[in-house]
């Protein structure tokens, strides 16, 4: 009795105890995750129209925020069906079996002003990598935009390996841009 | 403007080199873009789909010169004995050929851009987009591509058995006017 009485407390501390900017919440309408690799020199550009965030981001104090990301791969748009399909298949993403890819956050620093570096694990495809990105915040109106843009290495993750590994053909180098709106944050 | 007998009855040694050039390009071209189509994704897939942009490239700004050129050289006179309507099928497909020397290598390229590829030729020039991209508006465009590929072959073929009726049958030598080597 003593016993589940004790674990109800603490079950409902741990509810209570908020972490920081407990509502926040991306926009995802408003935000945009793309990217754009090379092939044979012709940059090709793409986005995920699917993905979710899990927001603690408190700019006073980077350093106890952390954010969480999910990205579903099958909603990769590159503007051309039969690419996208390709992109599906075990060479590339592998999305029938690996479905999202999930980035998230081990540091958060500030580098002054607007500016904030977040570092974290990012993993596509069952491989895990650290990555880093610059991302500079504007607020207004109760709105909060991040965005930042950083580069991964394709083949770290084993996105397009096996023929499709000659980096002449498709560059080693995806540039990644976030564009993310959000609500519910305090300010800067 | 050559006004000698001899100079015009051929054609100018400038369009008998891009008569012949542009019929290897744009022949290979043809045969490359049927090929590459039917590859399932690969590599060798996206090799050719980009040597065939630029391929195709390279016979547009090729007949910008030839067009230029055949706009202020007269073409040789054909033969009196040839029937009017025969002069006028000439004729006819000629300017066909011509407006297809742009047409198909445009649509290529408007439809590589709606389908979200610029061109960037031979890897290190990027050119400008024609259109935005548009998933719709490719589907629509690649058809385009398609049918006046189809249309500029039909006028090929149509040539080519032209000038071998003129060399095999009606034996006017007709052929001679656009060969490398002239024998008479
Ligand atoms: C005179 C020049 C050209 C010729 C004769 C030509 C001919 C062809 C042919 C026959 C096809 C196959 C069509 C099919 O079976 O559906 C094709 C496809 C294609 N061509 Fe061209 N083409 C030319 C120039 C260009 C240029 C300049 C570009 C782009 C810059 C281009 C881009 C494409 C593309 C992307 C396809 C693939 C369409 C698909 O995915 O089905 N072409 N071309
Ligand atoms: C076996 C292949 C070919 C032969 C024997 C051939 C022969 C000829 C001849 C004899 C002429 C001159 C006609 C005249 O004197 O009025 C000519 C003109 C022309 N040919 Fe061909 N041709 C061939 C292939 C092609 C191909 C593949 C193309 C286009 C892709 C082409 C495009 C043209 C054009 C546009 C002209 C008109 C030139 C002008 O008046 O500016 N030919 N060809």
């Amino acid at each position: 009795m003593f016993r589940r009485f004790f674990l109800l407390v603490a079950l409902a501390f741990a509810a209570l105890s908020p972490p920081v900017g407990a509502q926040q919440k991306l926009v995802v309408a408003q935000s945009e995750l793309s990217f754009v690799s090379k092939q044979m020199g012709v940059p090709v550009e793409g986005k995920f129209r699917k993905f979710e965030a899990e927001l603690n981001f408190e700019p006073k104090k980077p350093e106890i925020s952390k954010i969480a990301f999910t990205v579903d791969l099958a909603s990769i748009d590159i503007g051309n069906t039969e690419t996208e399909k390709e992109l599906g298949k075990s060479g590339w993403f592998d999305s029938l079996k690996i479905p999202q890819a999930k980035f998230t956050s081990t540091a958060i620093k500030s580098l002054g002003g607007a500016k904030f570096e977040v570092t974290g694990k990012l993993a596509i495809k069952g491989n895990t990598r650290d990555v880093t990105a610059p991302i500079t915040l504007t607020q207004a109106g109760g709105v909060t935009t991040a965005r930042g843009e950083f580069t991964v290495k394709r083949l770290e993750f084993k996105i397009g390996d096996g023929d499709w590994n000659d980096t002449s053909l498709v560059a080693n180098e995806v540039v990644v841009k976030l564009k993310l709106t959000m609500t519910g944050m305090s300010a800067l | 403007m050559n006004s000698s007998v001899a100079a015009s009855s051929r054609y100018s040694p400038v369009a008998i080199i891009l008569h012949w050039l542009l019929a290897v390009m744009i022949v290979a071209s043809f045969c490359v873009g049927l090929y590459m189509t039917d590859l399932a994704m690969s590599p060798q897939r996206l090799k050719l789909f980009n040597w065939h942009k630029w391929a195709g490239i390279v016979i547009l700004a090729l007949s910008a010169v030839r067009l230029l050129w055949r706009l202020s050289h007269r073409a040789p006179l054909l033969p009196v004995s040839m029937p009017g309507w025969q002069v006028a099928a000439s004729n006819a497909v000629h300017a066909l050929l011509y407006v297809l020397f742009f047409a198909v290598p445009l649509s290529g390229w408007a439809y590589s851009n709606a389908a979200g590829f610029p061109i960037v030729l031979f890897a290190l020039i990027p050119l400008p987009d024609l259109l935005e991209k548009n998933r719709e508006l490719a589907d629509t465009i690649k058809a385009l591509h398609h049918w006046l590929a189809y249309g500029l072959a039909i006028c090929v073929v149509l040539h080519i058995i032209a000038a071998l009726k003129h060399q095999w049958i009606d034996k006017d030598g007709l052929i001679s006017r656009m060969w490398p080597m002239s024998s008479r």
